[in-house]
């Protein structure tokens, strides 16, 4: 049985419109993108701009041959993936001490830690950049990761420290007094108890760490680039190449947009952890 | 040499002294509940015990060994939480099991041990189940079994039955008696209802602002109170205390003097009501509650005392409103002095 459908009134007309403005506002830089992809070059500088044509493919054929699209996507892939499991096996005991072994300093802790999130990146860059030189990690697939992990860990730290706190004390309690070891009580109970929150966690960390541009531009290159630097070898030097920059553009993110798309329910329930009892 | 043992036991929450110094040792197969009213310390003490806070001062001891500053992991004893605290991910067969997977027992005597708890329990047609598929009193069960699956040195009961109704929770207190008969195992059971502190105890632990008031056995603790907290604390109604110009009427032939500042107990039953200007004192009838069996009288004197009688003749009873004459038993007056203090208590 369907809700019966409520009276059409200027006030809905109104708020309807307004809607599809708003998502078509949004919209429509990645619908284009996704359009020009498929134009060639010529279509896509045309005044004024086409909507119809002959879609190509022969960005993609260009892009994969100039510039080996399958090593970036492969670093992303690397970098991404390993940082979100080095960043959950070290966020998952730290927001498990702290939501279980309060002490009067852990919501300074936690605030400081969101902090660090607060501070320009770019106000780092020197001396990571130095440290990864002199340890002579520049342009390699490490120094990308320890970077995202790190980057990422507070926000790991927060959504599992939430996660945790939902779950029962005395549960814990239970599983001491069985004679489970601390990590015992992690792994069979915990752990599991926590499954939705641990998933979440690692679905949007992965989302941010491949989408991470900033880091990826200034500590890599050729060897190490990930799709970020992809798309950023198609702007400036050799003059603006619409269509390909598109097209990279499009390779770098329908891997992630798809991804996205299919685990939707569980990143919404991520991020409104302990907001909804 | 005690089962278990505990000597001068401390706890501090920040600046706040929650367990002050406790003495006190339980024999091997013995019912110890720990009863007060709440914020008295009664499951600190448990958690203390169990190993799930750490101790602050003082020492526990089981079988002589020094437990101390042990993990609960490796004390050997089971605790019934009042959430149940049941793990809910596992299956009730899974839940009851769990301590025994993790002391790495051989499967088949897991198996054996819990299909014959769950027999004892009536639980052998939810063992697939999930806790969640299971009733209150059920999961209530599962809790218990899975603590006695393990065959502790203690049992250990944190309020277990808060959380059921009342008529659940008179079933599963004659329950957990009957299973401490068969069973015959140590067990310290936390509660602040009164009821279940008398019924099910050898000996009760009367806790009052962390520290140990009074312990003996129910009968010991309704008869000799030592202080008026205790007597107001076990039995119900209350204990009735009279105090203020009111002592002068009853203390007359009593074998010890009311000292200054001091009051009379006496409990509901030793006081009869009659007709007006008969026993030592008048009073006004305000509130009547016939359960039945008996009946509850609250009557207030002329000088504003609040007594209640327990009657047991349904007739003749009296109305609200009415005035009536109170006749005390005085064979049976605890003195208590102005601190509360007992003085002197009637011979049983």
């Amino acid at each position: 049985m369907s809700a019966p459908k409520p009276p059409l009134t200027p006030a809905l007309l109104a708020r309807t419109l307004a809607a599809w403005v708003v998502t078509l506002v949004i919209f429509f830089p990645l619908g284009w993108l996704v359009l020009t992809a498929f134009k060639t070059e010529l279509q896509a500088i045309s005044v004024p701009p086409l909507l119809f044509f002959t879609p190509t493919l022969e960005n993609f054929t260009e892009v994969q041959a100039r510039s080996d699209y399958l090593l970036y996507a492969m670093n992303s892939l690397i970098t991404s993936v390993v940082s979100t499991l080095l960043g959950l096996a070290i966020a998952a005991p730290a927001a498990y001490s702290m939501a279980f072994f309060r002490s009067k300093w852990t919501r300074d802790v936690l605030m400081w830690m969101l902090s660090t999130k607060m501070m320009p990146a770019v106000g780092a860059l020197v001396p990571i950049y130095v440290l990864a030189q002199t340890a002579g990690l520049l342009d390699t697939r490490l120094a990308l990761i320890i970077v995202f992990t790190l980057s990422n860990l507070p926000i790991m730290v927060w959504m599992l420290y939430s996660a945790f706190k939902d779950i029962p004390h005395e549960i814990l309690e239970a599983a001491r007094m069985d004679g489970a070891t601390l990590w015992q009580e992690f792994r069979r109970v915990l752990l599991p108890l926590a499954m939705g929150g641990l998933f979440s966690t690692g679905l949007l960390c992965l989302v941010l760490a491949w989408n991470e541009a900033f880091w990826s531009l200034n500590l890599s290159s050729a060897k190490a680039g990930t799709l970020a630097a992809l798309i950023a070898s198609y702007s400036s030097p050799e003059g603006l190449f619409w269509a390909k920059l598109s097209c990279a553009s499009f390779m770098a993110i329908a891997p992630i947009v798809v991804f996205g798309w299919f685990s939707q329910k569980q990143l919404v329930q991520g991020l409104t952890f302990g907001a909804v009892k | 040499m005690a089962f278990l043992e505990l000597k001068g036991v401390e706890k501090f929450f920040g600046e706040q002294r929650a367990i002050k110094g406790i003495d006190l040792t339980i024999e091997k197969g013995e019912f110890v509940v720990f009863v007060g009213p709440s914020g008295c310390g009664k499951s600190t003490l448990l958690r203390l015990i169990a190993g799930l806070e750490a101790v602050n001062g003082g020492s526990i001891s089981l079988e002589g060994r020094d437990i101390t500053s042990l993990p609960s992991s490796k004390r050997d004893l089971a605790m019934v939480f009042q959430s149940y605290a049941l793990y809910p991910h596992m299956t009730v067969y899974d839940n009851m099991s769990f301590a025994l997977m993790l002391a790495k027992v051989d499967p088949a005597t897991i198996r054996e041990k819990v299909e014959k708890v769950a027999k004892i329990l009536n639980l052998e047609p939810y063992l697939k189940r999930t806790p969640k598929e299971l009733s209150g009193g059920q999961r209530q069960r599962v809790a218990i079994g899975r603590a006695i699956v393990r065959s502790p040195k203690v049992f250990l009961f944190d309020e277990p039955l808060s959380n059921l109704d009342a008529a659940l929770r008179g079933q599963t207190r004659v329950e957990i008696a009957k299973l401490h008969r068969e069973l015959g195992a140590t067990t310290i059971y936390v509660t602040h209802d009164q009821v279940e502190a008398m019924t099910l105890a050898h000996r009760v632990v009367v806790l009052r602002d962390g520290r140990v008031e009074q312990v003996g056995t129910p009968l010991e603790l309704y008869y000799r109170p030592n202080s008026q907290f205790v007597a107001q604390f076990i039995g119900t109604p209350q204990m009735n205390m009279v105090s203020g110009p009111d002592v002068a009427q009853f203390s007359t032939g009593l074998d010890v003097p009311v000292p200054p500042g001091g009051f009379i107990g006496l409990r509901p039953e030793s006081l009869t009501l009659g007709a007006p200007g008969s026993g030592q004192l008048r009073a006004r009838v305000e509130l009547v509650e016939a359960l039945g069996a008996e009946t509850l009288v609250y009557v207030s004197t002329e000088s504003g005392t609040q007594l209640v009688a327990r009657q047991n003749n349904a007739r003749d009873l009296p109305r609200v409103g009415d005035a009536v004459g109170v006749q005390v038993d005085r064979s049976t007056a605890h003195l208590f002095d102005s601190q509360g203090k007992v003085v002197a208590a009637p011979a049983r």
